[in-house]
This record gives C-alpha cells, structure tokens and sequence, in this order.
C-alpha cells in the first residue's frame, strides 16, 4: 500500500510538470504579452524596459526552470493586468467558488441519489418514467442555458430571486462567507442548483442503473426473504454496494465540475475563481491562467489521488502492489 | 439479405420504440434543415449585403411589430433568428461529427492496440486516458482555447479532441479484452492468422457495437460542449453562426424582455441534444444483453 502511495504521489508530480510544460509552450507561442503590457504605442525603448521587468527577455528553458522553482514555492508571477501576485488575486476568491461548489456537490448528490433509488424500485411506474423523461430533459439542457431559463424565471418574471451576484458577505478573517446571511443564501440558490443539474442527472442514471443491476442478486432475495424491513433491503444492503461507484464517480468528475463553474461563475456574475479566470482569458493575463491552470490540476490529482486509496479501503478485493 | 434486414430484431425493436423514432426524427429534420439551410432560409444572415441595422431586435412575426421575413423575429444586428438558427445548426453538427470522427478514429485505435497487446503500451495509455478523463473534455477544451488565440471551427474541433478520444479508447478496450478471449480469435491464433488480420477482420468487428452508444451520446454531449465555449467567447469564431453564440448576444436582452434572442436558439439545441439522447437511450437498452426490455 505504501509503495502504491508513493507511485501514485511520483506520478502526479511528473503530470503535474507535464501540465506546466504545455502551458508554458503555448504561452510563449501564443503572442508576445510585453505589446499588450507596454501599450499598443508604446516606444521600443519602454516596451524593452516591460521586457526585461517581467524577465521575458531570457531563453525559454531559463523561464521555464524559473518558473518551475518559483512555481514550488507558491509565487506564480505577477498578473500583466493588476500588477499583484497571481496566486494571491486566485486565493482571494478561492472562497466564493468552493461555496458555490459544495452547495452544487451536497444538491445533486441528495437529490440525484435519493430519486435514483425511488425510480430503481419501479423503474416502470408512471412517476418513475416521468422522473427519468426529466433527468434525460436535464441531461439534455447546458448549464448555461439552464442558469439563463433559471434567470428569466426566477428574476426576471417572478422577481422572486436576485440574478447576479453573491449578496452580503461575513468576514471571518481568513474566509468569507455567504452562508450566514439571507441575501447570501437568496444569490447562492439559483447558481448552485445550476450548477448541480447536471451532475444530478449523471448520479440520478448511475444510482439507478447500479440498482437495478444489484436488486436482482442473490444476496437481496436472501435479504427479503430473511423478512427484513425494505428499509434495511434496500439502503443498507443495496445502496452500500451502489454508492461505491456513485462516489467514485462524483471524486472523477470534479474537473467536470471546475469547468461548469466557470460556466455558472460568468452567467451569475459569481466573485469566483472561473468569472476570474474568463476576465483573465479575455485580457490575455496569461499569469492568472497559468497558475489557474496549475491549481486546477493540483485540486484534481491530489482528488485522484486520494479517491484510488479511499477506493482500496472500501473494496477489499483490490490490492494495490 | 434485405428482407432479412427489414425483419431483424433491431428494425422490429425500432418500429416498436417512440423514443427512437422521435429522437431519430429530430436528428432527421435537423440534419435536413442545416443542409438546405440556403434555400429554406428567409435570409443569409452573415452576408452583410442582405443585413440591415434598421431591423434589429424586430419580435416575432406573430407579435405586435413583427415584420414579414423575420420569422421568430431578429438580434441586434437585425439578423433574422430564424436564419441564423439554420447557420448555427450546421456549425454545432460540423463540429459534432468532426470531433466523433477524429477522437473516434484516434480514441479506437489506441483501444484496439491497448487491449490487444496489453503491457506497457496498455498501462501508459490507460494511465494518460485516466489523467484526461479526470480533467474532463471541457476543462481541456476550454483551457486550451483560453490560452491558444486563433479562432476557428476546426481549432475548437481539435482543442475538444485533446480529451475526448479516452471516451472511446477505454470503452473499446473493454471490449477488446471481452473478445479477445472467445474461441473464435483462438481458433483464428491457432490458424497461424497474423496480428493484423486478428485486429482488422475478427477484433475490430466484434468489438466495436459498444462504441456506437458512445458516439451517439459523444455527439450529444459534444454539441453542447461546443455551444458552452461559443457562450463563453471561446469557441467559434464571431464571424460563423453559432447558437451558443446567439444566446450569449441574447443573454444581455432578457432584462428588456426581449426574450426570443434566447428561448428560439435555446430551444433548437436543445431539441437538437434531446433528439441525439433518445436515440442514444434506445441504442444503448438495445445493445446491452443485459438488460431486459419490457413493454
């Protein structure tokens, strides 16, 4: 076990390096930042002085080497835009995404499990086939025409919800919390059920799909025969042995999730990483995107990671040599 | 042979499924639309020519101030929605069937050579499939479009493709190791066939019913991957029509109540999408053994 830990850590080292190279080749072949640092009237002179300020005058590996050993110890370069440090201006609004993203995560995944196991019962019933007929119109809708109907619903016609936004906040000294006032709770509804439809109808078919599979086995007719309430039948033999790859699931598609929430983040105006990272895109703040970029791979190897050993524990059969 | 066909399982099951039937329709009159998009068009909304700016934000031909050729009314620019639907369509299906194509060759073929031949071929494709997979095809695609500057649909066919092909090359290598152990390819090792012929005549064919649900759900998902960057400013280019597109421009007029900037392009990719899915749903019930049908 040990061995596969330190494998597995080794491995996302040289793919979290690997991440780093591809960014910084494109980054280099993707324009020259220094014209739209220095200004498009910029004299040659001044755009030299930008040049040699941001180090973009040394050879590419000693950039990249640079880079790499700055990079280790959390200073990713300053943004071209606002002059302050990339990691910190991310940081800053760390917060807000992982507010909006538990809130998404903890919806789907009681929504989408609980009506999983109501439909895999009676998979045929009227309800069940209307619920399904649902989670496929659900699949079939992109987040950002959902959060768009959502909008002109909710905001627009019933006027019963703010639009954009995060509402008032409360500083508690190192995170800042919509959680705790009402206008936080009203801007956070509509983002995070947006942003956790989709993912609702992914676990809503694999919930069902694992039931139904898992319903006909020996070991559930042992159960019901036994005369144990359906209760127990079907959450604590059934479901257990469902959820595995339920969570695994949800554990691998966190990139997924980091994606939609750039999504969300830009429709509802969301202070978050993504709304951040798109601004950046559109001012070329290759900072910002690069240490973006590193971060988002940082959250979702260590995830990896840390979902195959969760997986090692849960299922005894596999071993890991 | 074509008696036969009419009176194979499938054919019988597909007449006998409405899901099939209307997703396949839809498909259908999609397909239809987008490729006589010039002639049944009112207007070509990206020929300037033909577009004028005293037009624009016109509602719907039923409403109040409709006007004759704008049938579900017109944008900003005074491009009929109706038209420019048709346009957008063929950019979401172009990019649909460019990206299950290319990923589905390359996404094949690394599957068949993994499962085939297994080792360290296997186990470092597996592993990269693993690490695009948990990145998801819309964070590469999105990324690498954020960081890339040029603009056009064949760049955001290939920046999807980055990630896609490990839908079909971990599915197909299932598959192949399946296969790979029945009698036949046995028989077929024993005759002294060669690794090309095992791979092309007898793995390929027997592998591959597995991977036609995942191109219809790729397509699908695909589709709507390339709407999301379009919304987002990052797929096509603003010269080509694109829904994601119309519905970004439509975004900024739902406050006016100018809602059919939105709800039209909306509602085409979503009947889009839902059609593709039906049919997905069907293929997947109907090629799974496991699973049984009932009425």
């Amino acid at each position: 076990m040990f061995a596969y830990i330190t494998r597995r850590l080794i491995q996302g080292v040289v793919v979290l390096l690997a991440v780093s190279f591809i960014c910084f080749i494109i980054f280099i072949y993707s324009g020259d930042p220094v014209i739209s640092l220095a200004g498009r009237y910029a004299t040659l002179q001044e755009r030299e002085e930008v040049r040699k300020a941001f180090g973009l005058d040394k050879p590419f590996y000693v950039q990249y080497v640079r880079f790499i050993a700055n990079a280790a110890q959390g200073n990713f370069g300053k943004s071209y835009v606002s002059r302050v440090p990339a990691l910190g201006l991310i940081m800053e609004r760390f917060p807000a995404t992982a507010e909006l993203a538990v809130s998404a995560i903890f919806l789907a995944f009681t929504i989408g499990v609980g009506l999983g196991v109501l439909v895999s019962l009676k998979p045929y019933a009227f309800r069940n086939r209307l619920i399904m007929t649902g989670s496929l119109v659900n699949i079939s809708m992109p987040t950002f025409l959902t959060g768009i109907l959502l909008i002109m619903i909710f905001a627009v016609y019933l006027r019963i919800l703010p639009p954009f936004g995060r509402g008032e906040t409360v500083d508690l000294g190192f995170w800042r919390t919509g959680f705790l006032t009402l206008s936080g709770i009203q801007h956070l509804l509509l983002p995070a059920f947006t942003l956790g439809m989709y993912q609702l109808a992914v676990l809503l078919r694999l919930t069902r799909a694992g039931m139904r599979e898992v319903l006909t086995e020996e070991y559930i007719k042992t159960a019901w025969s036994k005369g144990l309430p359906p209760r127990k039948v079907i959450f604590k033999h059934a479901l257990r042995n469902v959820m595995i790859p339920v969570v695994t699931m949800t554990g691998l598609q966190f990139g997924e999730l980091i994606a939609f929430s750039i999504v969300t983040e830009t429709i509802f105006q969301w202070p978050g990483m993504g709304n951040l990272l798109l601004t950046s895109i559109y001012e070329g703040d290759q900072p910002v995107i690069v240490t973006y970029i590193m971060l988002a791979a940082l959250i979702i190897l260590s995830l990896n990671i840390i979902v195959d050993i969760l997986y090692a524990f849960l299922n005894p059969k596999i071993r890991y040599e | 042979m074509n008696r036969r066909f009419f009176k194979s399982k499938i054919v019988h099951d597909y007449f006998h499924d409405p899901s099939a039937i209307v997703g396949s329709f839809l498909l259908v009159i999609f397909i239809i639309g987008t490729a006589f998009a010039p002639w049944i068009a009112p207007q070509n909304p990206y020929d300037l020519e033909k577009v004028s700016l005293e037009h624009f934000l016109t509602p719907p031909i039923w409403m109040e101030e409709g006007q004759a050729p704008f049938l579900l009314g017109t944008d900003d620019q005074g491009r009929g929605i109706f038209s420019t639907i048709l346009y957008g369509c063929r950019t979401s299906l172009i990019v649909g069937f460019g990206v299950v194509l290319i990923a589905g060759t390359f996404g094949v073929t690394m599957g068949l050579l993994a499962g085939y031949y297994g080792g360290t071929f296997d186990s470092v494709t597996m592993r990269l499939a693993d690490i695009f997979f948990s990145f998801s095809t819309t964070l590469m695609a999105f990324l690498m479009l954020g960081l890339f500057k040029q603009r056009g649909v064949l760049i955001v066919i290939l920046a999807i493709c980055i990630a896609d092909w490990v839908r079909y090359a971990r599915t197909m290598r299932g598959s192949v190791l399946q296969v790979k152990e029945e009698a036949y390819i046995l028989a077929g090792k024993a005759t002294g066939a060669g690794d090309f012929r095992l791979l092309i005549r007898h793995l390929l064919p027997n592998a591959i019913p597995p991977i036609f649900v995942v191109m219809a759900v790729d397509l699908a998902v695909v589709i709507m991957l390339e709407a999301t960057l379009s919304f987002l400013g990052v797929g096509v280019p603003l010269t080509e029509p694109s829904l994601g597109m119309m519905i970004s421009i439509g975004k900024d007029y739902i406050y006016a109540g100018m809602w059919w900037l939105v709800v039209f392009p909306g509602a085409a990719l979503f009947f889009l999408v839902i059609g593709i899915n039906l049919f997905a749903d069907w293929l997947r019930e109907e090629l799974n053994p496991k699973i049984e049908r009932r009425e």
